[in-house]
């Protein structure tokens, strides 16, 4: 039995920890989320010289080998410093499948600079009629002489304003929520045919609603086998969940912590609030469902590190609880912050907003309660 | 036991359906469909519509200019404009400065405040809550002070409603601190906010809006003609007007309305795919939200009964806005989860009727669910936060 990091795991978590209190306050933060891109490419390259962008990739493609408890210790700080730059869309999705799915090519011309910090990317996991349903796909892609026709819609696709690349599921077969038939594209983002509606998103990220209209591509820019994609789309999409599960912890034990201190601090009735015991047992009930959620975060870590066959379970059993016991976290942090809690001011407000995001993306709690029945 | 209206009340609701059916504006109507902020011009434009009917002040007698409507009738009238998803008449003015005034001014008072307030020419907002005192209202520090013919005001307030375009500002001012207790000392004044030394700040809501304000007050001169009758005793008038604030906030009939939306909305197919109620994890908690919604109606209609036959509505009033808003959360938090990934951008320009339909992202409605859900978590703190109105309830039902 050992819950104790190694010691290149805590240098890890120690050094993002170090950056978010000493370079990514919430000023800094709220400035970056309103600039232009949404995030700051001067810090992403100083994320790619930390050696950050290339933790979760075997060494063998220049990464550095890091598995689920490094990513869960990078995406917790994310959490706490509610970093806006798109770990997410580029290293965890759109890498996650070049790592999984690429040729030794297309690891050359995609994933390289993705680790070195030089290419942005996304993966367009959803469309607008499958929900949460992943292999709900209705792109379709016609094989035409040695290249493919890309025709239909995505939606959310996290980072999809990128100019670089977008990862691409369309089905080559089968019929629309078969798991069989869908192939994984490279499309430049410059392609002929991309229409993009970009947005930011209500947690200050950003998006794009993606119209394929005829679009071309080689053969060249299948990853992995033709109608084979969907076990890559599946794995990806499990890591993604996890990876936004420990940010959403992350927060959580901010907005708890944040929300003690404001209560020690907050003068009325001539006392601090949190001397009132209907506060204190509200509390008392926010730091158990932390430490519960926690503790449901290093099961799914430990599982999916062992490549354990309840691997994925767990990690519908960490989405339920987040949307569960954490929405209630984030929503008595609110409360008891009062009407400071729903300021765009107060740092609480854009807390509650990446958690609400978070909730939804891959399946909200209701979605995962089914799959985990479905797994058990 | 039946809650069967009478012939009278029935025709009575009749007619409120008739005027909501020959005269809520259509362009209003779309706003409020679509979830959109009605403009400072459209909140007027309404409240002269219900003024020149008559049916501005539901709640206030004859005499001053009231419908003088039974509770029923009220209720009737609360319920239809809830149920047509029409705007609220604005508070600020009929629901809260008008029976202060009329109940505790002077004649003169009257005479110059109310006609304003009934014809909506004159914007009223509320000065309570302080930087330091929100739950603990008893505490404001917001001083003014007695020099010659006017008093001389400083202070801040905070949490005010659409102060930026309010006319007039009521507030609760201390004009005493040597007191034995901090509830007396405070007085009730009427402040023009085009008084020299005004100035309002926006206070930017989690959802991007300027909707609520802090107000300073420098050295602004107050003549002594606008205190509201006796110096030192704002806070009894003050506290009658929260009850009023709190009766109000079951609002049954607009949680009504929402339920179907979302009923309508998660039945449906989205582009295709799967309705949302085909979940039965969804669908049961879309079915204990009505069963709480039911339950609630019935709680609001036992204390209408009560007042029908002449019981103050008392502490009960709690209950209905700790449950009332209990409710509007639950319906916020199942219309974010039906809308799923389209409740995640974040682009206020699509929120206007004349934003082009070819760009918009999503429908548009579903896409300010989550704006809602954010926005509407103060439901459950201001008007007295749900911990006070719990307070209230042991304190005054149970004895505690």
């Amino acid at each position: 039995m050992n819950f104790s990091l190694s010691e290149e795991q805590s240098m890890l978590a120690d050094s993002i920890a170090r950056f978010i209190d000493n370079d990514y306050g919430f000023e800094k933060r709220q400035e970056i989320a309103e600039s232009e891109k949404g995030y700051s490419p001067e810090l992403w390259r100083t994320y790619a010289e930390l050696g950050w962008t290339a933790v979760p990739f075997a060494e063998d493609d220049g990464g550095l080998g890091g598995g689920p408890i490094e990513l869960m210790l990078m995406m917790e700080q994310f959490g706490r410093g509610l970093v806006v730059e798109p770990f997410l869309a580029t290293i965890v999705l759109a890498g996650g499948v070049l790592q999984r799915a690429a040729s030794a090519p297309q690891k050359e011309q995609w994933l390289s600079g993705i680790i070195e910090g030089s290419i942005q990317a996304a993966l367009a996991f959803s469309e607008p009629q499958g929900r949460f349903e992943i292999s709900d796909i209705a792109t379709s892609a016609k094989a035409n002489g040695d290249k493919y026709i890309l025709n239909g819609h995505k939606n959310l696709v996290l980072n999809g304003a990128n100019d670089d690349l977008l990862i691409i599921p369309a089905r080559t077969s089968g019929s629309q929520s078969d798991q069989s038939g869908i192939t994984l594209f490279a499309v430049a983002a410059d392609s002929a045919g991309i229409e993009r509606k970009c947005y930011a998103t209500v947690d200050a990220h950003h998006a794009a609603d993606i119209t394929l209209k005829d679009v071309q591509v080689d053969a060249a820019a299948v990853l992995g086998e033709v109608g084979q994609g969907f076990a890559t789309l599946q794995a990806v999409i499990d890591e993604a969940t996890f990876a936004v599960c420990a940010e959403a912890v992350g927060i959580m034990r901010t907005m708890h912590d944040k929300t003690v201190e404001y209560s020690k601090n907050r003068v009325q009735f001539g006392v601090p609030i949190g001397t009132f015991q209907a506060l204190q047992h509200r509390m008392v009930d926010t730091l158990m469902a932390c430490e519960q959620t926690y503790s449901l975060l290093l099961w799914t870590a430990m599982l999916n590190t062992a490549n354990d066959p309840d691997a994925r379970k767990a990690i519908s059993a960490l989405k339920y609880q987040i949307g569960t016991a954490g929405r209630k976290v984030a929503q008595e942090a609110v409360q008891i912050h009062g009407a400071m809690g729903v300021t765009w001011e107060l740092d609480i407000a854009h807390y509650f907003k990446r958690f609400t995001a978070i909730e939804l993306l891959f399946g909200n709690a209701d979605f995962h309660l089914n799959r985990y029945i479905e797994l058990s | 036991m039946d809650i069967i209206f009478s012939a009278e009340e029935l025709a009575f609701q009749q007619e409120v359906r008739t005027f909501l059916k020959e005269k809520y504006p259509d362009d209003i109507r779309k706003k409020q469909d679509s979830g959109i902020s009605l403009s400072r011009d459209d909140m007027i434009r309404w409240q002269k519509i219900l003024y020149e009917q008559g049916w501005a002040a539901v709640n206030w007698p004859v005499e001053n200019g009231g419908t003088g409507w039974s509770p029923i009738q009220r209720y009737i009238f609360e319920n239809e404009i809830g149920a047509a998803n029409a705007p609220e008449f604005l508070p600020f003015g009929v629901k809260m400065i008008g029976p202060i005034i009329y109940t505790f001014g002077n004649d003169e008072q009257k005479r110059r405040f109310l006609p304003d307030i009934l014809s909506s020419d004159v914007w009223w907002c509320q000065g309570y809550s302080e930087p330091g005192s929100g739950s603990d209202l008893a505490s404001l520090k917001t001083k003014a002070e007695r020099q010659g013919d006017h008093y001389l005001v400083n202070g801040t307030k905070t949490w005010t409603t659409l102060a930026q375009y309010a006319d007039w500002i009521f507030c609760l001012v201390r004009t005493s601190s040597d007191v034995a207790r901090r509830q007396e000392g405070i007085s009730f004044l009427l402040i023009d906010m085009q008084t020299p030394g005004v100035s309002v700040k926006p206070i930017i809501t989690i959802d991007g809006v300027q909707e609520i304000n802090e107000v300073h007050f420098e050295n602004v001169e107050v003549p002594l003609e606008n205190l509201v009758g006796e110096e030192g005793k704002g806070w009894t008038y003050g506290k009658v007007l929260l009850e009023h604030e709190r009766t109000n906030m079951a609002t049954v009939a607009r949680s009504e309305y929402r339920l179907n939306r979302l009923k309508e909305q998660a039945g449906q197919s989205v582009h295709g795919g799967p309705p949302c109620m085909d979940d039965p994890n969804f669908a049961r908690k879309v079915a204990a939200a009505e069963i709480e919604l039911k339950a609630l109606e019935y709680t609001q209609l036992r204390t209408l009964a009560a007042v029908a036959v002449g019981k103050a509505p008392g502490p009960e009033s709690s209950i209905l806005k700790i449950k009332g808003t209990l409710v509007q959360q639950m319906l916020d938090e199942l219309l974010l989860e039906a809308a799923g990934y389209y409740a995640l951008p974040y682009v206020p320009d699509q929120y206007d009727l004349e934003f082009p339909n070819s760009e918009r992202i999503g429908h548009g409605a579903e896409t300010r669910s989550s704006l809602k859900y954010f926005n509407n978590r103060k439901a459950s703190i201001y008007g007295g936060s749900n911990e006070i109105q719990k307070n209230v309830v042991a304190k005054h039902v149970l004895g505690l």
